[in-house]
């Protein structure tokens, strides 16, 4: 099988970051016809003229001449407008806290980006992913990365069995630190760059500034569950379900979190302790749900993540007529919030995920979480 | 598989006679032609020899040519330095939308140091309409600068019937002949141009160098301050080997009696008539009436983004002639100014430009692979 890898087309996605850089790197030491491309996505030029894609489109291009391997960019603007960003601010719109990242991987990396890259012969596309993919009864498995801390299954959970058979995450074996030293023994230029943190086309920017440019915000009041006023907020938007840091609340009693809003009436509504009841629940209902090899079965038990990098949680799932689920958890669970995907994990499969609309206790929906 | 170069409005291959002079110029001359002793005497010489020669293949004086380090550098004194030095006799000046951004962003600078800046539009063929002009000219106006040759879609402007225009106006006339010179033979005076910008690496000479013709009497103030080279005008130690290169490079055309022109031409109707019984595509301009060494066609129903990977896979480098921001194409704003920002030409058309590096078996392989792939991302 290694003997004909030079005659398999593989095209990296390249961000140039490390992990792309290293991805493009292991490849090219497979000895696959490896193609680097850079996706531009979002135009951020300030008045200097200064765009953190040219700088980061630079980088790609310093890596794939170090690897000896072509490069191209290609422009994704409009659909990441249309397809990820749209929805962005219309889930904030909706007093939800969306998540970018698993639409963008849906629409953009693993659909747009996939389709080009086919069109230009490519036999697989490659990421930088902290992912795993197995081979099981010739169907392809989502698998999590075996770095625990990096595992990305869960931005990736939209993504299907036929996708994922055209795709390559060459890191997922790895642990990060593994792929840092890798990028500094061959001397690439992207070896000791800093990881981008946040939303890509925020980046390091002030998220509120940001937002603002896109929405208005209307500040309004801010009250416990039982009415008593405890300040102003600076619009609905800026905050998600368990926040603590940027109320400003002082005085006795707290510290105080985020447990509801009411976009009605404009109202934003804290309690107070890390653990209060009022944003614990023990039931979500889940949409757009996607099994990377359809559903295991109409009701089972596995685990779940109702958030990037948090601990997994024991759940029983029951798929309903409309393909929606009801997720039934183990313990009660805290701040779990709707926009943010639920993924579901038996052992280390990723099986899928969706879309958290709403979430329950006892039965009741808790509307004040959205 | 070779590639095969068809991307020479680009850049162009050095020629071999200019790449061995070069080499004699590096290892022979090096003195500072500014120095009072031999060396500098000899580098002197060969730098005089070289300006009279290109002065002559213009019709103009040697005192006429100002070496720059290519086309960009001559088109921004061109514009910025004769706008600074004749702002007490207007502060209008004249364009048009088609300019490489050399013109364009020296022309945006100017407005946002006060002066007025005129973009003519240009019609359906990318030429600008002279009565368009005739309507924009104002008494104010103190420069017009408008390309010779399109450098995207190879149209031809009208520059003897604007200079003509020009002829009792205070306005100085700058062209951009960079695609233009080498082509066919060029002289200022029949032409009626005040300041033309030229740069070495489109006919086969080297890169970073080039030079700015101004008529004698046209006013320009300096951009760049130092010695006391080309007449207190572009201060900087002379690239001498790259000037003489580009003096050789105009030479060995003229030793050919600018017969490249006719072999380019063949190349272009070989590559078209290839191309046109394999797959389907419109030019962008008029076939019959542009530089027959760009060839702008459309692609309905391809992306010009996944056209241009595809031909370089394929191994034919061609390119679109549009701006890049992070190595991803803008639309041209050629093509915009042709047809408007919405339609889909913008999108779908690549320049094929032909050359030095060509030869007639090229041109069929070529387009044999250019249509293979334009049938595949077209095949429903």
């Amino acid at each position: 099988m290694m003997s004909n890898n030079e005659d398999t087309r593989v095209v990296v996605g390249m961000s140039g970051g490390v992990d792309s850089s290293v991805t493009a790197l292991l490849l090219k030491q497979q000895g696959y016809d490896v193609i680097g491309i850079f996706m531009k996505n979002w135009d951020d030029t300030d008045d200097e003229g200064f765009c953190t894609a040219t700088e980061d489109y630079d980088d790609v291009v310093r890596v794939c001449n170090q690897l000896n391997i072509p490069y191209f960019a290609v422009n994704f603007e409009k659909q990441y407008w249309d397809k990820v960003f749209t929805y962005f601010l219309d889930e904030y719109k909706a007093g939800r806290t969306p998540n970018p990242d698993v639409m963008c991987n849906k629409e953009i990396k693993f659909k747009a980006f996939l389709d080009h890259a086919l069109s230009l012969g490519a036999d697989y596309v490659a990421t930088g992913h902290y992912a795993q993919t197995r081979i099981r009864d010739g169907k392809v498995e989502l698998l999590r990365g075996v770095d625990d801390n990096k595992d990305q299954t869960y931005f990736l959970n939209q993504l299907s069995s036929d996708v994922l058979k055209k795709v390559m995450f060459p890191l997922g074996h790895l642990p990060k630190k593994e792929v840092r030293r890798i990028a500094k023994e061959n001397d690439l230029v992207t070896a000791n760059k800093k990881d981008s943190t946040g939303i890509c086309f925020i980046g390091e920017r002030d998220f509120k500034t940001f937002l603002s440019e896109y929405l208005p915000a209307q500040p309004g009041r801010i009250q416990t569950m039982s009415g008593e006023d405890k300040g102003q907020h600076e619009g609905l938007m800026y905050y998600t379900i368990g926040q603590r840091q940027g109320l400003g609340i002082g005085g006795p009693g707290g510290p105080w979190f985020v447990v509801g809003k009411n976009l009605k009436e404009n109202l934003l509504y804290v309690e107070a302790g890390y653990d209060n009841q009022y944003m614990k629940s023990d039931q979500l209902l889940a949409v757009d749900i996607n099994w990377v090899n359809g559903a295991p079965a109409e009701q089972f038990t596995c685990t779940a993540k109702f958030r990037y990098r948090q601990k997994d949680s024991e759940v029983s799932v029951r798929i309903q007529a409309d393909q929606t689920v009801l997720v039934n958890f183990a313990n009660k669970e805290r701040a779990v919030t709707p926009g943010q995907a639920v993924v579901f994990y038996q052992g280390e499969v990723c099986l899928g995920g969706g879309t958290i609309d709403k979430v329950f206790k006892a039965g009741q929906s808790l509307d004040y979480i959205g | 598989m070779d590639t095969i170069y068809l991307d020479h409005a680009a850049t162009t291959p050095i020629h071999p006679e200019v790449i061995k002079t070069m080499s004699e110029v590096m290892e022979e001359s090096f003195g500072n032609p500014s120095s009072i002793h031999g060396f500098g005497r000899h580098a002197r010489a060969l730098l005089d020899e070289s300006r009279r020669y290109l002065a002559r293949s213009i019709g103009a004086d040697e005192k006429e040519v100002y070496f720059t380090s290519g086309g960009t550098e001559a088109d921004n004194i061109a514009l910025i330095g004769v706008a600074q030095a004749n702002k007490n006799k207007g502060k209008h000046i004249i364009t048009t939308q088609i300019e490489h951004h050399g013109i364009l962003h020296a022309a945006e600078h100017l407005e946002a140091i006060g002066f007025e800046v005129t973009y003519l539009p240009v019609d359906a063929y990318g030429q600008v309409d002279i009565e368009m002009f005739k309507k924009h000219l104002r008494e104010d106006t103190i420069l017009v600068s408008i390309m010779m040759i399109n450098n995207e879609t190879g149209a031809i402007q009208p520059i003897k019937q604007i200079a003509t225009l020009l002829e009792s106006h205070q306005a100085y006339f700058h062209t951009d002949a960079v695609q233009a010179y080498g082509l066919k033979p060029i002289n200022v005076t029949d032409l009626g141009v005040d300041l033309m910008s030229i740069t070495a690496h489109k006919f086969n000479g080297p890169k970073g160098v080039g030079f700015l013709y101004a008529k004698q009497g046209v006013k320009f103030t300096a951009l760049s301050h130092g010695g006391a080279q080309e007449r207190l005008k572009r201060a900087g130690t002379e690239n001498l080997p790259a000037i003489v290169g580009m003096k050789r490079a105009i030479e060995v055309i003229e030793e050919n009696n600018y017969l490249n022109f006719e072999r380019y031409k063949q190349y272009n109707e070989q590559f078209y008539t290839q191309l046109k019984a394999a797959c389907e595509f419109v030019v962008n301009g008029q076939y019959d009436n542009q530089s027959p060494t760009i060839l702008n066609v459309s692609f309905p129903n391809t992306n010009v983004e996944s056209l241009l990977m595809n031909l370089d896979l394929e191994g034919v480098a061609a390119s679109s002639g549009s701006a890049c921001t992070a190595g991803s194409l803008q639309s041209s704003h050629v093509l915009v100014a042709m047809y408007g920002a919405d339609d889909p030409r913008t999108q779908n058309s690549i320049r094929f430009s032909f050359g030095l590096a060509n030869n007639q078996d090229q041109m069929i392989e070529a387009a044999t692979r250019v249509a293979r792939v334009v049938n595949r991302l077209t095949k429903k």
